[in-house]
């Protein structure tokens, strides 16, 4: 069970283009809007023609632009649950889901409707309009109106975004179970890091129609190998670095030499520590120990952000602003604490790019 | 006023039903089928093609008459081939039909193109996922969807093709008992000085039109409430 991509495609203000492969892990799409997530699902179904490339499903060609081949939407078996989930607003939960399965004999529609209400533990709720049920109910109709036709392949395009936060985490959990269970590959899209990382087992990183990176997710969170992936995977801290030795590097921005776990090479240009991973120390002496001052705390429930600036050389010097994200508790303590703060970046957490 | 019905001939009432109702048939399919047409078109003459199916709403209904003739008279194409297995229209009641036809034409193809390219079109990419046939989207996703719009053209289409005067006349001209129209005949009857008769008609039509229109409400407003009841309150239940 194979899907492979490699397509370009001229959009308005950048090309698409790009070249991935995935089997049964769920292989997740993370890019800002507007990089081509949702145009690469659209190709790969046949509602978007790319200008080059191929497509492969399972050995089969959707699409070859040498070939000439360009399989239609209906000819591809691949299932897309949309955005805003385009569930069929006249007819009923058991209609959408048989929309598709209109060919097979009257008991076996049947059989599959049944299995897939239960599937996604809306027994009972059969004969209601899409308009009568919840985001999350509607997006698990959507899901099995695409997984009744048997689709090869399954592709879900931003399936949380319309839902509210209360729902969400719910409803990752239902889909990664179902996705777990879906034999063919599957592509999910979304510009949400925490969903990405939540659900796939495998990542590519979008960026202007670029791959910014690619790889297991754990991986590429751990080390991204770019800016933007960097960025986008959710590094709030990023300075201009420049080598020094083989373990060591200035951070220009922060205006601190760092020590780090990796040899690195000459051509590093970045430095980047994510938000959460900074620690707070009383030892001084210690390597990689920035000291800062607070500028500004954005208080959520259930965490902080704190804006801080980096004193410069000369004590009381502001510099530039890191970010800092901690729980309630260490707010409690950090507050009273004489500033300014002395931060520490365990080497381990650096990401260099 | 009974002396005034009995005196009356009512052919012009039938042929003006006639007329309508065949109309409203050729329209409702053509229209449909030219607005699907045209919304699915994405070349670079769907402002040309878009405007010549418009054309007969604008044109004086005199000109789309004069044209008609041209295309049906003795020496036009259409009038050639007619007479060639030994018929004409011109003057006869299906002048009226077609007068009714183009004239109504528009009023359809727009009313029904502006409800498909309202219908969002994630729904159909997702029907063509589930791998079924246009045929089957077009009937089972389009039409349904666009209904609202299908149902208001085809009352604007019936009521433009009752009315129309102009462009009967030219090819139907005004034969008592063949093309003689309701709107016609209130003009013959009230340029010959008989007030009373042109009243007459002329209260009948209205009547004809506002029932229509009135019915057209109640069962739209009948339909809005059905759904919206079936709709439920789609914010007061969750999960």
């Amino acid at each position: 069970m194979e899907l492979c991509v490699d397509i370009r495609k001229k959009l308005s203000g950048f090309e698409l283009n790009l070249n991935f492969e995935t089997s049964e892990d769920v292989l997740g799409l993370l890019g800002a809007s507007g990089s081509g997530k949702s145009m690469t699902l659209r190709c790969i179904a046949g509602i978007e023609t790319p200008d080059y490339g191929q497509i492969v499903l399972n050995g089969r060609i959707l699409f070859d632009s040498q070939k000439g081949i360009n399989l239609p939407c209906r000819r591809r078996r691949i299932g897309y649950v949309f955005q805003n989930y385009a569930l069929f607003p006249h007819l009923t939960v058991e209609e959408n889901i048989g929309f598709g399965i209109g060919e097979l004999r009257r008991k076996d529609q049947k059989a599959i409707i049944k299995e897939m209400v239960t599937m996604i533990k809306l027994e009972g709720l059969e004969k209601r309009y899409p308009s009568q049920l919840s985001g999350g109910q509607q997006q698990r109709v959507a899901l099995a109106r695409a997984l009744a036709t048997k689709p090869e392949a399954l592709l879900l395009d931003e399936p949380f975004s319309a839902l509210d936060d209360y729902l969400r985490n719910h409803m990752v959990r239902q889909l990664t179970e179902t996705l777990g269970k879906f034999p063919g590959a599957a592509v999910f899209v979304s510009h949400n890091m925490e969903e990405v990382y939540r659900v796939c087992r495998n990542l590519v990183i979008l960026s202007r129609g670029i791959i910014e990176g690619k790889g297991g997710t754990k991986e590429v969170f751990k080390a991204p190998p770019s800016l933007a992936a960097a960025q986008l995977t959710g590094c709030k801290n990023i300075s201009p670095a420049i080598y020094i030795s083989p373990f060591e590097l200035k951070a220009l921005d922060w205006g601190i030499t760092l020590k780090t776990n990796i040899k690195l090479s000459q051509d590093i240009k970045y430095v980047g520590i994510r938000a959460h991973l900074i620690g707070a120390v009383s030892d001084e002496t210690k390597d990689n120990v920035l000291r800062c001052w607070l500028n500004f705390a954005n208080e959520a429930p259930s965490r902080i952000t704190l804006y801080l600036f980096i004193e410069k050389e000369n004590p009381g010097q502001r510099g530039h602003q890191i970010e800092w994200e901690i729980t309630p508790q260490m707010w409690r303590f950090m507050k009273i604490q004489p500033q300014p703060w002395k931060l520490w970046i365990d080497p381990e957490d650096l990401i260099i790019v | 006023m009974n002396t005034l019905f009995r005196g009356l001939d009512f052919s012009p009432l039938l042929i003006s039903l006639r007329a309508a109702t065949l109309a409203t048939v050729v329209t409702f399919f053509s229209g449909i089928a030219a607005a699907s047409f045209v919304s699915a078109y994405r070349g670079k003459f769907k402002g040309l093609i878009d405007g010549i199916l418009t054309l007969p709403l604008i044109l004086p209904p005199t000109v789309v008459g004069f044209l008609l003739l041209l295309v049906f008279g003795k020496y036009g194409p259409l009038g050639k081939l007619l007479l060639a297995i030994g018929t004409t229209v011109i003057f006869s009641w299906p002048a009226t039909v077609i007068a009714a036809s183009v004239v109504a034409f528009p009023l359809m193809y727009r009313t029904v193109r502006s409800a498909f390219e309202q219908i969002d079109p994630s729904i159909v990419y997702a029907a063509r996922t589930l791998g079924v046939s246009e045929w089957k989207i077009f009937w089972k996703v389009t039409i349904p969807l666009a209904w609202p719009g299908v149902a208001a053209g085809t009352v604007l289409a019936f009521a433009r093709a009752l009315g129309d005067f102009g462009a009967t006349l030219m090819i139907g001209g005004n034969i008592p008992g063949e093309t003689l129209t309701i709107p016609a005949a209130i003009f013959f009857a009230a340029e010959g000085g008989d007030m009373e008769k042109a009243l007459l008609w002329v209260i009948l039509i209205f009547i004809i039109s506002l029932m229509v229109m009135t019915l057209m409400n109640y069962w739209s407003d009948y339909q809005r409430k059905t759904i919206a009841a079936s709709a439920g309150n789609s914010h007061g239940i969750m999960r």
